[in-house]
């Protein structure tokens, strides 16, 4: 998927550590992250097609459950600093949305 | 392709074009537009789009104030789904490239999601598909408006699928144009599937997940026989199920015939066939098939899903639309009030919890305990005799004692009546439903109290095998033919006979084609069913001799096991008639 043009692609996996996979809401922090960027961002599981990164869609059809990598590759400008600033999105603790109250 | 089983609930075969119907009613039904007409169709699906983003963002603020931020964020997070311009693609191309309607494509493309999500089994994910089905909500409420029923108005036939529907949207479907419904919730002792029946609609209910694998537009099969929907059947299941479609009505248009035959063996002698109504709009089912009468009126239907008593008006009404429909001839049994306390709306409230409802204060103990409840539905009954041959009747009598004060209370009654000039048939006849073991075991002492005896075997067999039929633990020994249950039907039968007084059976035992001989053969010459099994039970009357009959039970009253009991019985009845359908 590399862009030979725009040069810089830069690559990380990383492994999903909350208990409730990729869910909604660091799904939708990433979106808004990877938005604010120039550059393309894919994000691959192990034997799907990668998907775009700023699209939820893409995001949730991918299932990416407690355990799994997620592949996240950012390729054209800024692409490095795109992949820091997602990579600690998928690390930071979400809290789990408590028990609504009765 | 695509098969989904659940609980058959009202019988018949159909199929039609799926029409969802959403919660909240709103209905995407497949609408092409003209070519012409594409742009300005995709233009208001962007305009829907950025209404229902905003409305997404309104809800974060709203939540996030009210309940905190991590909630307001699903919100957000629907936001971001419906901006998505990836979505935003697929929904165009499905209205530029196959001129459909914007709310149909974005109904097939968020049914596309949900059923992926779905598909990936993991259960986290597929809870997000009511995310998604959510956001396809709230797109179609800028496209279509907020719909009145969509159940209403309908102009071609359909097959209706659905969540749930609830009993009051069933009972106004419309049985010319809604082929039959499907739904993902619901049971068989639902009142929408009872409505169901009444409306002789097919229906299947507890599918379990099915919208999400729907699209209105979609050929659907709905098979009330087996259990069975199946969505856009393959070329041969169709040609399959077309054939039985056409089949069932044939062998219905057979039995048919026979509407207008009395229920006669070959040498004579005449037995009365009589509904099972819940519903007042059911008294046609009878007549349509030929019933000698209703043998038993449920009137439960006037207190479930009610805030209080049902008045004396309004039960007087429900009682005359069955004698209306009947004719002043025609026998109708009305059964006084069948329901636990835990039904009841006040009653229930400041009932005591009880370890066993079913051995509690339930039916005419709890009529008994409520005396002016019970009164009211008295006055309706016997306000409503003079206008056809209404029969009263008091379910789940265990002792004489409470026969009797039945039957005082019923006199206070009249009593009442007398004094505020209503006219009333003075010799209306008083009945009991035998049920309860104890019951059978006096009803020698029972039938020098009433007109007439109703054996309802359905609680009969329950109580006397000890043994619960929902219970699938317990369920096998639950069996109308257990001989224990075979001799209290006979000994009930010979008491009536005695003291010359009617007898009639009301469980489903009497709608079943295999016992038709044995309870003929013990000397029952009433019985009181579904009305749609009326036809089949005719029938097999009809083609035996009383003689026959006798010589049956006879010989099934030897038998020392349920299984030898049913055995026997099935094959003399596939013997007297083969083409009877022989569970």
């Amino acid at each position: 998927m590399t862009d030979a043009m725009t040069g810089e692609t830069c690559r990380l996996s990383i492994a999903i550590t909350n208990p409730q996979g990729f869910h909604m809401r660091p799904m939708q922090a990433f979106v808004e992250t990877a938005c604010r960027f120039a550059c393309e961002v894919s994000v691959g599981i192990a034997d799907k097609q990668p998907v775009n990164g700023k699209s939820m869609w893409g995001l949730l059809s991918l299932g990416a459950e407690q355990g799994m990598k997620i592949i996240i590759e950012t390729t054209g400008d800024g692409a490095a600093e795109a992949l820091k600033a997602l990579a600690e999105v998928v690390e930071r603790a979400y809290d789990e949305v408590p028990e609504p109250p009765a | 392709m695509e098969l989904k089983r659940g609980i058959p609930v009202s019988p018949g075969v159909a199929i039609a074009t799926a029409l969802v119907v959403e919660t909240e009613g709103v209905r995407i039904q497949r609408r092409t537009v003209d070519k012409s007409l594409i742009a300005a169709e995709i233009a208001q699906l962007r305009m829907a789009l950025t209404k229902a983003s905003a409305d997404a963002r309104e809800n974060q603020n709203a939540i996030s104030a009210k309940l905190g931020k991590q909630y307001g964020a699903i919100f957000a997070a629907h936001a971001l789904l419906i901006d998505d311009p990836e979505l935003v693609r697929e929904i165009e191309q499905m209205i530029a490239q196959q001129n459909n309607s914007a709310e149909y494509a974005v109904s097939l493309v968020m049914r596309r999601h949900a059923k992926a999500l779905e598909s990936m089994n993991q259960p986290i994910f597929s809870t997000r598909s009511s995310d998604i089905l959510d956001i396809e909500k709230s797109i179609l409420k800028h496209l279509v408006g907020e719909q009145g029923d969509p159940l209403q108005n309908l102009r071609e036939p359909v097959v209706i699928l659905a969540h749930d529907l609830t009993p009051s949207q069933t009972a106004n479907l419309n049985p010319k144009m809604v082929y039959a419904f499907a739904t993902e919730a619901g049971g068989k002792a639902s009142h929408t599937a009872i409505m169901a029946g009444v409306l002789e609609i097919p229906a299947v209910v507890g599918l379990g997940r099915l919208l999400t694998d729907v699209s209105g537009g979609d050929e659907v099969i709905v098979d009330g026989d087996r259990g069975i929907v199946i969505v856009n059947p393959d070329p041969e299941t169709r040609e399959r199920y077309l054939v039985l479609q056409k089949q069932s009505v044939s062998f219905a248009r057979r039995l048919d015939e026979l509407r207008d035959l009395p229920a006669e063996t070959k040498d004579g002698t005449r037995a009365l066939l009589m509904g099972n109504i819940e519903f007042p709009q059911e008294g046609p089912h009878c007549t349509d098939r030929g019933a000698d009468g209703v043998g038993l009126y449920r009137t439960e239907f006037l207190y479930l899903n009610k805030t209080s008593e049902p008045d004396e008006n309004e039960q007087y009404e429900a009682y005359l639309a069955v004698l209306r429909a009947m004719g002043p001839a025609k026998p109708v049994v009305i059964r006084t009030m069948d329901l636990g306390a835990d039904k009841l709306f006040q009653v229930g409230d400041n009932h005591p919890h009880e370890k066993n409802p079913s051995l509690g204060v339930r039916s005419i103990r709890l009529c008994l305990r409520n005396l002016a409840m019970f009164k009211t539905q008295l006055r309706a009954i016997l306000r409503a005799s003079p206008f056809g041959d209404v029969r009263i009747m008091f379910p789940m009598v265990s002792t004489l004692m409470e026969l009797r004060q039945c039957k005082m209370i019923l006199a206070d009654v009249k009593e009442e009546l007398e004094e505020e000039g209503y006219a009333y048939n003075r010799k209306l006849p008083v009945g009991t439903m035998i049920e309860v073991p104890s019951a059978a075991l006096m009803a020698e002492e029972m039938a020098k109290e009433v007109n007439f005896f109703s054996i309802g075997t359905n609680d009969l067999i329950q109580y006397t095998l000890a043994a619960d039929r929902t219970n699938e633990n317990v369920a096998s020994l639950y069996n109308a033919g257990d001989p224990a249950v075979v001799r209290l039907i006979d000994r009930v039968i010979q008491a009536a006979i005695k003291h010359s007084i009617e007898v009639c059976v009301c469980g489903e035992m009497s709608g079943d084609p295999i016992y038709t001989m044995l309870l003929l053969g013990l000397g029952l010459r009433q019985l009181s069913m579904t009305p749609q099994n009326i036809p089949e039970i005719k029938k097999i009357i009809r083609s035996i001799t009383i003689e026959e009959a006798k010589q049956v039970a006879q010989e099934a009253k030897r038998f020392e096991t349920a299984r030898d009991v049913n055995n026997y019985l099935r094959e003399q009845t596939r013997r007297i008639l083969p083409e009877v359908v022989v569970n």
